[in-house]
């Protein structure tokens, strides 16, 4: 292997002419083996694209300060409105709005979220719309040509149609593979692509070979931090799947949108010894301001600037969110919080107190 | 690890490289065609391409016809000021003169000079270009082409019908074409090309941001159909304008555009455009946003009428709307001064709100040194121009207005007849009998319902008899001054380009002539040379009395028309049939 790897190395100019050629050969082998029936795609992608153009959205939150767009893609994966994307401080706002290809404006709810593989499911309220089937999705292999389609830049607006580009799919890894240099929570399997897709505003837009079947969810702007380069990918669907199901079936919902079941007695911040930072606006992010010493809550090593994300399976995205889920707790029971540090998702248990200790302290 | 994962790609890749030339062999032939057939394409498109080396910067461009007309951005040229180096894929390099600028479109026109048989770019029809079309850019990004060998970028057409917002009221992209071929600092004013090698656009920028000044797979061109319409007001050697309604729309929560404020100057008021009004179609186009309502504006020069649909309260009205000019004359003028002046690194780039689309520009490189002397004109840039405040390249605009002139006079020469004239004929539905007389001192009209004269002395613009034609009879004087005058003798006439007329295909050639404090727009049929209208304009911001020349034949050498309709507002005033001309010599006078 050693010694391969060394002839490899020195025969590096030759390989790279090998990579353009079997780039083309497997282009042309892709042509070959469809045959006449896609002959026309090696002119134009048009009728492909103009299939899929409906079903692309573009959605609008918050942001638009210091270099943070306020506005992402997405895409729709039922009539019924619901549309899959990521998840990112854009939709940190109670009005999302989502404009479908037709330059339909609509208010979204977001349905649910899981920031560990950095999705996010909205729903709008129309019905008979065009949608990518997310069961009818396919996986590629590297070589593979691909579109993407994305509102990156926000070049569009209203009826608009979202802008497509064109490449390759250079290679499926692991993003973890790169844990320190490339710095996001999800660490799964991802398509890293030969184009330029990941810009301001394109993540989660969709990513379909050249038939038009979708393939993955772009991802978000991500860069080296060794080294200032931009990672161009797409996360397959197939590695959203189980949690998509999940947010559809109603899980990783927003405490907010869950009717109220009052335990007995419930738990308190005083009793996590958690104190959150001060609560002055109207959807001031749950970070952890101080632990106290010696709680359950630094007991389950909870550090402060750690930001609530999950309750249990319920998502939470502000103060006032963490205090109703909380409300919702039954005192003796394990609590188990999902924390972003940094960019790394943190899973803690916080153990309940033993009888009597609130009495100690 | 991805780094471990890439070295076994290389090396499954070199075993792979054993076994290509067994695959190579089993390509489709129908595929290995297709390929060939690329290349040549390529290759033929680049021969067209120009690199343009202005000063201590550069960028690129296309040259359109045989005898060297080319395309560029005005944020390349800027720099270069009236002579530039071309380099092209022959391996030659041309001198150039700068011929005109549309500093709004941020269009450059060029002529490279020394032969009359460039390589040129066939122009396709830019509306045709479909999302996902392949394409690919030529030009001379981060000035590599030092061999003049231009750098070729493939790509796919990623969006049509964009608008990117202006800097101030410079560079404005409308109706542009979004693609995915690379697009770098120095492709700036270089062709997109269709993949048949037809070209559909100008590149002139990019969504850069954060990323530093290079390609992110977003650049944009200036689409070929935009540009064509400026064709002639860019050999017109002038700074053009670009155009406005006079009115402002926007779009209400029902997605009508409807019209938010109106300038009771305009045209578009004049023509019955109303606050609140919904923008139905413009220039022939469906318009459901405020972008398809400024990309339809930004494709037009000031001054040309396009077709307007709207409606109010379920009525519908489609009227034929001149467009005002978005700049002054003198702010034109200002614009094409002092080379730093322009420079998109300084230029205003203000940061786009929420939701709208960010600006980006490429920029020539180095950036202009204003320390640096300009180098002398080569002899044969000399030779093509003419400086004169106001225009680009004077030149262009002689060369341009006599090549009119001249066309015309071979129709009929009229510099003797300066007697009085006389055309007698019938006028209207009702075949009444009418006669004109013109000459150097009056001008009348006789019916058998009453008469119209004016005296030809001081202020003409008030004297717009008869009521209601917005002044025939001036009208028809200054047919009669220009016909046996001349541009040269005339007052002020140079060539403004080209303008659509109603009721005709394509473009006729525009020649304005000032006399006194009348401005008149005399239009010419490009392929003959024949006068087929005349706008005579009393006044800014009032309608011109038009008169439409049609039904030509020859009488004693002279190709007269035997038809002239009479326009003003709204509405036809008459139609004459004209049937017996006499013209009278000076010596008969």
């Amino acid at each position: 292997m050693r010694a391969l790897r060394s002839r490899v190395l020195q025969r590096r100019q030759c390989v790279r002419n090998a990579l353009i050629l079997l780039a083309g050969c497997v282009a042309l082998a892709g042509l070959a083996a469809t045959g006449a029936k896609n002959l026309p795609a090696a002119e134009s992608f048009a009728q492909v694209i103009d299939a899929n153009q409906s079903k692309i959205v573009k959605i609008y939150g918050a942001g638009g300060v210091r270099g943070l767009e306020a506005y992402q893609s997405g895409f729709l994966i039922s009539a019924a409105g619901h549309v899959l994307t990521v998840w990112s401080y854009v939709l940190d706002t109670d009005y999302i709005a989502v404009t479908l290809s037709d330059g339909r404006k609509f208010e979204a709810k977001l349905l649910g979220a899981d920031p560990r593989l950095e999705l996010a499911v909205l729903k709008v309220e129309a019905t008979e719309l065009s949608h990518f089937e997310l069961a009818a999705s396919v996986p590629a292999d590297s070589g593979s040509r691909v579109l993407a389609f994305s509102n990156l830049f926000g070049v569009a607006a209203g009826d608009e149609p979202s802008s497509v580009q064109h490449g390759t799919i250079a290679v499926k890894t692991r993003l973890d593979a790169r844990r320190g240099t490339f710095e996001t929570p999800y660490h799964g399997l991802v398509y890293v692509l030969d184009a330029m897709t990941n810009n301001p505003g394109a993540a989660g837009g969709a990513l379909t070979n050249q038939n038009g079947e979708l393939l993955a969810m772009l991802g978000k702007e991500l860069q080296n931090a060794q080294n200032n380069i931009w990672l161009n990918y797409a996360v397959p669907i197939d590695e959203l799947r189980g949690s998509l199901d999940e947010i559809l079936a109603g899980k990783f919902r927003p405490g907010e949108n869950r009717p109220s079941i009052k335990p007995a007695e419930a738990v308190s911040f005083s009793q996590l010894g958690i104190v959150l930072v001060p609560d002055v606006l109207e959807r001031t992010p749950p970070y952890v301001d101080e632990v106290r010493a010696g709680s359950p809550g630094e007991r389950a090593g909870v550090k402060s600037d750690d930001l609530i994300v999950f309750v249990g399976e319920n998502l939470v995205h502000s103060c006032k969110g963490f205090r109703e889920e909380l409300a919702r707790v039954e005192r003796d029971t394990e609590l188990r919080l999902v924390l972003m540090r940094g960019q790394e998702l943190v899973e803690v248990v916080v153990k309940p107190m033993a009888p009597g200790e609130l009495q100690e302290k | 690890m991805l780094e471990g994962g890439t070295m076994k790609r290389l090396a499954c890749l070199a075993s792979l490289l054993l076994l290509s030339s067994t695959a190579w062999a089993q390509v489709d032939p129908q595929v290995l065609e297709a390929e060939g057939a690329r290349v040549a394409v390529v290759q033929r498109a680049s021969q067209a391409a120009v690199m343009i080396f202005a000063g201590q910067g550069g960028g690129s461009g296309v040259v359109i016809s045989s005898d060297g007309y080319a395309l560029s951005n005005f944020h390349v040229t800027h720099e270069a000021g009236t002579g530039m180096k071309c380099g092209m894929a022959d391996g030659k390099l041309y001198d150039a003169v700068i011929v005109g600028l549309d500093p709004t479109g941020d269009v450059a026109m060029l002529k490279l000079l020394g032969r009359d048989d460039f390589p040129f770019a066939e122009m396709a029809d830019s509306d045709k270009v479909r999302v996902g079309d392949w394409c690919f850019a030529i030009g001379n990004p981060f000035l590599l082409a030092t061999d003049f060998n231009p750098t070729v970028g493939y790509g796919i057409i990623s969006g049509v019908h964009r608008y990117q917002y202006p800097s101030g009221t410079l560079l404005e992209y409308t109706d542009c074409l979004q693609a995915d071929a690379a697009i770098n600092p120095g492709n700036s004013g270089g062709p997109m090309f269709d993949a048949r090698g037809r070209l559909i656009g100008i590149n002139g920028r990019g969504s850069f941001e954060k990323r530093g000044r290079v390609n992110v797979g977003v650049g944009y061109a200036i689409s070929i159909n935009q540009i064509k319409n400026f064709l002639g007001h860019l050999k017109s050697g002038r700074i053009v304008d670009h155009a406005t309604l006079g009115a402002r729309v926007r779009s209400d929560e029902n997605r009508r555009v409807a019209v938010d404020d109106i300038l009771e100057e305009s045209d578009a008021y004049r023509r019955g455009l109303r606050y609140g009004d919904e923008v139905v179609s413009f220039g022939g186009r469906t318009v459901s946003t405020v972008n398809a309502f400024k990309n339809v504006l930004g494709i037009y020069p000031k001054g040309w009428r396009v077709p307007l649909s709207f409606q109010r309260k379920g009525e519908s009205f489609d009227v034929l709307v001149r467009l005002r000019g978005v700049h002054r004359e003198a702010e034109l003028a200002e614009m094409v001064q002092g080379g730093p002046k322009i420079d998109p690194d300084k230029a205003p780039n203000p940061k786009p709100k929420p939701g709208e689309p960010p600006q980006g520009r490429p920029e020539p490189k180095p950036r202009h040194n204003p320390h640096a002397k300009p180098e002398p004109l080569a002899d044969i840039v000399k030779q093509h121009f003419v400086g004169k405040p106001g225009y680009v390249n004077f030149y262009f605009n002689q060369l341009n207005r006599d090549r009119v002139w001249k066309a015309l006079v071979a129709r009929g020469d009229y510099s003797a007849l300066q007697g009085a004239w006389t055309i007698n004929g019938l006028a209207g539905a009702a075949n009444e009998e009418m006669s004109f007389g013109i000459s150097d001192e009056q001008a009348s009209i006789k019916l058998p319902s009453g008469e119209a004269r004016i005296e030809l002395e001081g202020e003409l613009a008030t004297r717009l008899d008869p009521p209601g034609s917005g002044g025939l009879l001036v009208a028809l004087a200054m047919w009669r001054r220009f016909l046996v005058m001349g541009p040269e003798k005339f007052g002020d006439v140079s060539y403004w380009g080209t303008a659509p007329l109603e009721g005709r295909p394509g473009l006729t050639d525009v020649l304005l002539a000032t006399y006194r404090d009348l401005e008149c727009h005399f239009m010419f049929n490009p392929a003959d040379g024949q006068l087929v209208a005349l706008e005579m304009t009393p006044e800014e911001d009032t309608d011109p009395c038009e008169l439409y020349f049609s039904e030509f034949q020859e009488v004693e050498g002279r190709i007269l028309p035997q038809r002239i309709e009479v326009r003003n507002g709204d509405g036809v005033y008459q139609v004459f049939h004209c049937k017996q001309f006499k013209f009278d010599t000076a010596a008969e006078k």
